[in-house]
């Protein structure tokens, strides 16, 4: 018999089947629903947007890891990059703005702290911020979805849900609650979500932010589709329940007991369901505050990054002056992530509560 | 329903795979035609050799010696010839001196008379231990008279028989449980007169019912008093503090030893070790280990004497089906694998694998998932330590517990980023004990 060629090389000799590049595929691939979703509802334009966010991105991918001499291209997470920033635009954004932001997310987020694994702060939502801050007034636009447009075609079109009742609140609209304030906004529903409020009694306005049937950015608007991608995620073993279910359970608890108080309503005036269906926060939660790099390693790190995400947003929704809450909050968890997995590590085996007493006696 | 017990912290589930020779009994290996009986069978001290070239031997005749406390007699396998001495290298890349031995062409029988154990006092049974030269069969090969020996003021309150074999692919205890359990149950009942335990607990995990079911009936009509429990299927359950965690839940804390949490663990092949040698007198010689894998022709558990080269028992199995990428020796988890198939295998050669080619994954740099945290068994964090070590930052590794690490390969294998985690933490092991 030949000889056979032999590898050597250390234990473990068998390997899980997961890599890098399968999980940022398969996250692209959860995203797929929430976003085929949104082209769907804003039109084929917002294909184009994708289109050209995904291409900015892996274009820089390309050009830097030519530069340095790595071919980082199909690994996904450039194009997961991109896809990432272009479900976060408006419908109507002018081109130019999604390929600023994803270059802006691959070139500076990303490279310039040395590449994939080493950046300090989400990329895309760097590169949203980056030009929300940048061109404030086409990154705040919106559009209605078609299924709200055909019911109330002079409906109030560039603001969503979120920025409508802040508005209102901040113009001194005060002791209504947030359906009252959409009412009263003449914010549309529709007529399924009508049904569904009659025979439940969740609001319509709850009914059609969880559908996706409201104004926002591309990807962000139908709760329940990106609750299914999350699914999809969890049970692959991709992403954990830690972050974000204490993203999601501290924003809809803050915001129903404190969430009245701008509108001089007292306490437990607010709303649950609402809050965590609407703005981007179910993307955020799921897709953006999940993102490996920059959240903690543990987790217990984890609950305390999802805690944290989730009280900043409410304070930014209910008492800042900007949009962005979620976008915000989850930047600034990044820049904490460090010092989480500093100081919050695993317990050691062995280092039960009874030896460390037993430690003590010894030591007096 | 009754909870299955299991430990608690990290831990992986890879295919057991022990499909390939789970049906297969043990099948005796015909004699080779030479052995490589290395003077380093176990963990510590090689042996002392006291026989020179040229001489004979005969089978079962102490032709090394223990040369220091942690170490163990070397007995021939054979009646032979001394043929050299000379230098080999073993699978895990030790190097050490071995007798190359020609077994004649007729060979005394098997022994078959046996002696009475219950009679015999703790260290007349602890002296016959160590003369027999028995060593941990489990792979870490610790000699067993030293495990056995407890310390004046150390009480043992349970003596705890590792039927786990969590390795992937292995099979040679599930053969030695079905094939020979009354064995291994008077072997730990005989090693826990030794130590004066008070219990004695076996665990075994749930893919091998068939080996609970059999040995709890023996023990049942025999009336032996021993425990067999059966445990979630998870590696690294068969490491000691994963399996006393799961059996008597106690973590034995860093540093420490079983036996400071008043227990002792042995083998299932260590049982059988002992019984053979207490009521056969039969030194440690030969054992049972599993030729397996994708590209073994006739996967087999093959009782060979020691030193027996790889490539008769590879023959023996009728050779590779497809080219291997690998041969192992051991588990594929913990395994060492290596190029020469004239390696001789040892005391503690539990496996031989010939694993095929995986398929190719790209490293990727570290992406800070988690999984490697999650699957740490000990709660250390292999991502950070692996980045100290890369950066040849050995102390700031050894004060983040690198020690503790016992390469057990969860990390490794669940690391989407195919980063050789293990092979930093054994790198990072040997600089950081030089440089202190």
């Amino acid at each position: 018999m030949n000889k056979p060629s032999l590898t050597v090389s250390a234990s473990p000799h068998i390997h899980a089947k997961a890599d890098t590049a399968s999980i940022m595929w398969s996250v692209s691939l959860a995203l797929a629903p929430a976003t085929l979703w949104g082209i769907y509802a804003f039109g084929l334009r917002s294909l184009l947007v994708l289109g050209v966010s995904i291409l900015g991105a892996m274009l820089s991918e390309y050009l830097l890891g030519r530069m340095s001499g790595e071919s980082t291209l199909w690994d996904g997470s450039a194009f997961l990059t991109g896809l990432l920033v272009g479900v976060n635009m408006p419908p109507t954004i002018p081109l130019y703005i999604p390929v600023v932001a994803s270059v802006f997310a691959i070139f500076v987020a990303k490279w310039t702290f040395g590449g994939l694994g080493a950046n300090w702060v989400n990329p895309a939502l760097a590169g949203r911020v980056f030009v929300f801050f940048s061109f404030t007034t086409p990154m705040s636009s919106y559009k209605l979805p078609r299924t709200i447009a055909s019911i109330a075609p002079d409906a109030l079109s560039s603001a969503t849900p979120l920025s409508l009742t802040k508005t209102a609140i901040a113009s001194g609209q005060l002791g209504l609650d947030t359906k009252a304030l959409l009412a009263q906004g003449g914010y549309p529903a529709t007529g399924f979500a009508q049904g569904i409020s009659s025979l439940t009694g969740f609001s319509a306005y709850s009914v059609d932010t969880f559908l996706g049937n409201v104004g926002g950015c591309i990807g962000e608007v139908s709760a329940l589709l990106l609750l299914v991608g999350g699914i999809y995620m969890l049970i692959r073993k991709i992403i954990t329940w830690h972050v974000p279910l204490t993203y999601l359970g501290s924003v809809g608890l803050l915001s129903w007991v404190f969430g009245g108080l701008p509108s001089e309503l007292g306490l437990f005036a607010g709303s649950f369901f609402p809050s965590i269906f609407s703005g981007g926060l179910m993307l955020g939660a799921l897709f953006m505050a999940t993102d490996y790099v920059t959240s903690p390693i543990t987790r217990k790190g984890q609950i305390i990054f999802g805690l944290g995400c989730g009280f900043f947003t409410f304070l930014f929704r209910f008492f800042g002056s900007m949009p962005e809450a979620v976008s915000v909050s989850i930047l600034l968890m990044n820049i904490v992530t460090p010092t989480i997995d500093r100081y919050i590590v695993p317990r050691k085996f062995g280092d039960t509560r009874e030896y460390r007493k037993q430690l003590k006696e010894e030591k007096v | 329903m009754q909870k299955v017990p299991t430990f608690s912290k990290g831990g992986v589930h890879p295919h057991d795979q022990k499909g390939f020779s789970s049906a297969q009994s043990i099948e005796r290996l015909p004699m080779p035609s030479e052995l490589l009986i290395s003077l380093s069978q176990h963990l510590g001290a090689p042996a002392k050799a006291l026989k020179a070239k040229g001489d004979t031997v005969m089978r079962g005749e102490k032709i090394g010696s223990a040369s220091g406390f942690i170490s163990a007699d070397v007995h021939s396998p054979v009646n032979g010839t001394i043929k050299e001495i000379r230098k080999v290298t073993l699978a895990n890349s030790i190097n050490c001196d071995a007798f190359v031995i020609v077994p004649d062409e007729d060979q005394d029988p098997e022994p078959t008379e046996t002696f009475d154990w219950a009679s015999q006092d703790p260290s007349a049974l602890l002296a016959q231990v160590k003369d027999m030269g028995i060593v941990g069969l489990g792979g870490a090969t610790f000699p067993a008279h030293v495990k056995l020996s407890i310390p004046s003021g150390k009480h043992v309150d349970a003596f705890v028989i590792n039927g786990v074999e969590c390795e992937p692919y292995l099979t040679a205890d599930y053969r030695i449980m079905l094939e020979k359990g009354e064995e291994v149950l008077i072997g730990a009942m005989i090693g826990a007169k030794i130590i004066d335990a008070k219990r004695i607990i076996i665990g075994i995990e749930m893919n091998k019912i068939d080996c609970i079911e059999h040995l709890s009936a023996i023990a049942k009509e025999k009336g032996y008093p021993i425990e067999i429990i059966g445990l979630k299927v998870k590696y690294p359950q068969g490491d000691e503090k994963q399996l006393l965690k799961a059996t008597i839940n106690k973590e034995i804390p860093s540093g420490k030893l079983p036996l400071d949490i008043g227990a002792v663990v042995a083998n299932v092949g260590t049982a059988h070790a002992l019984y053979e040698a207490i009521v056969l007198h039969k030194s440690l010689y030969e054992r049972v280990i599993s030729v397996t894998g994708e590209c073994i022709a006739q996967p087999k558990n093959i009782l060979a004497p020691i030193g027996t080269k790889m490539s008769d028992l590879l023959a023996f199995c009728g050779g590779f089906s497809s080219e291997p990428e690998k041969l192992v020796s051991g588990g594929p988890m913990m395994g060492f694998s290596f190029f020469d198939e004239n390696t001789p295998m040892s005391k503690g050669s539990s496996g031989l694998l010939a694993l095929q080619a995986q398929k190719k994954k790209r490293n990727t740099p570290c992406i800070n998932c988690g999984r490697c945290v999650a699957a740490c068994p000990i709660g250390l964090m292999p991502s950070h330590l692996y980045r100290y070590i890369t950066n040849g930052e050995y102390e700031e590794a050894m004060q983040h517990s690198l020690m503790d690490c016992k390469e057990c390969g969860c990390c490794s294998y669940v690391c989407p980023a195919h980063l050789p985690l293990v092979h930093g933490m054994k790198t990072g092991k040997k600089l950081g004990r030089k440089k202190k």
